[in-house]
């Protein structure tokens, strides 16, 4: 998730992460982190104290003062059994979510011109 | 059965497009940030997950070959040219292409009674492990996406080199920052990933230094 400030609304934090923020922490899947006073309040996200509780990576453009914030260290690619709610464009730029995939078995295969 | 595609392209759906057969009606996403392979484990391609019916996800990414490619049944090659050594790895590395169209087949008509299925609660553990180099490595990459999609290709490469020496066994990472340059031999080298001054080494070597067995994860 690409960053042009470390505070964000919960919900931009929510959507770019697949991590969620609730009473007991942050939580995604099976996992949940618990976090420090102040990191979540007021429907903002502290991303440093975020990352920092949750052992996520957070890496600094400094010439473009942009973050780009990745996984949870010491964790899995999945945290549970639950497909992550990713939206990807289809060919003409359509959103695509992958819970559309709901309903009956799904193969979902990874392809690329390279 | 449902079946999606989603291809891996920086370039977004103009690289994507010309790949796609007149009258092909799967859907194809387009995932320009390789946003799958941080969130799914798609660290090479082909490779897939299952979903079932709930949406929960059946089986972790894996090599998803749907038929055995006839390059490993070639006879071994001696040369030392880069050709028969790339030749020599493309034949180590593991194909399962005759059983794979099987296993898909067995889990659409037994669920998670197939064998090739993973229990809901194994499936995280049969998941690609992150460690913080994993994960920072995806940062870095999608800083690069970033520099890459303003036309700063020097400022994407750099971020890119980061992201290849903190996860050396993404090769979707090396395979995508690979095919964007080109080498001063031309076009057939530019096929075969060859050396690129910007990275240094190309598909053979880095096949070579991390092991064919590893070109995906099992």
């Amino acid at each position: 998730m690409l960053l042009e400030h470390l505070v964000v609304p919960v919900e931009d934090f929510e959507a770019g992460t697949g991590w969620h923020v609730q009473d007991r922490g942050l939580c995604r899947g099976d996992a949940c982190v618990p976090l420090p006073a102040g990191a979540a309040e007021g429907g903002q996200v502290d991303v440093a104290m975020v990352a920092a509780a949750a052992g996520m990576a957070l890496v600094e453009d400094e010439d473009d003062g942009v973050w780009a914030l990745g996984s949870r260290a010491g964790g899995h690619a999945l945290e549970g059994a639950d497909l992550p709610d990713l939206v990807l464009p289809d060919l003409d730029g359509n959103p695509f979510r992958l819970s559309a995939l709901h309903g009956r078995k799904a193969l979902l295969v990874a392809w690329a011109s390279w | 059965m449902a079946i999606a595609t989603v291809a891996l392209d920086t370039g977004g759906s103009e690289a994507v497009a010309p790949f796609v057969p007149e009258g092909f009606t799967l859907p194809v996403l387009v995932d320009a940030g390789h946003e799958t392979v941080e969130h799914l484990g798609f660290v090479n391609v082909p490779m897939a997950v299952w979903i079932d019916e709930e949406g929960r996800i059946a089986r972790p990414a894996h090599a998803a070959h749907v038929e055995r490619s006839p390059l490993r049944d070639l006879p071994e090659p001696e040369g030392e040219d880069r050709i028969s050594r790339m030749l020599r790895q493309v034949k180590r590395i593991p194909d399962r292409g005759d059983d794979y169209p099987e296993e898909v087949r067995d889990w659409a008509r037994r669920g998670p009674d197939s064998p090739f299925a993973v229990a809901p609660e194994e499936v995280a553990a049969a998941s690609r492990p992150v460690g913080r180099a994993e994960a920072e490595a995806a940062a870095c990459f999608e800083l690069g996406q970033r520099r890459w999609g303003r036309g700063d290709r020097e400022g994407a490469r750099r971020w890119w080199r980061r992201a290849h020496e903190l996860d050396p066994s993404s090769w979707s990472y090396k395979r995508q920052a690979w095919s964007l340059e080109s080498t001063a031999e031309g076009e057939l080298t530019d096929l075969i990933q060859a050396p690129t001054e910007a990275y240094g080494t190309g598909w053979l070597e880095e096949v070579e230094r991390t092991g064919a067995e590893h070109y995906y994860p099992t």
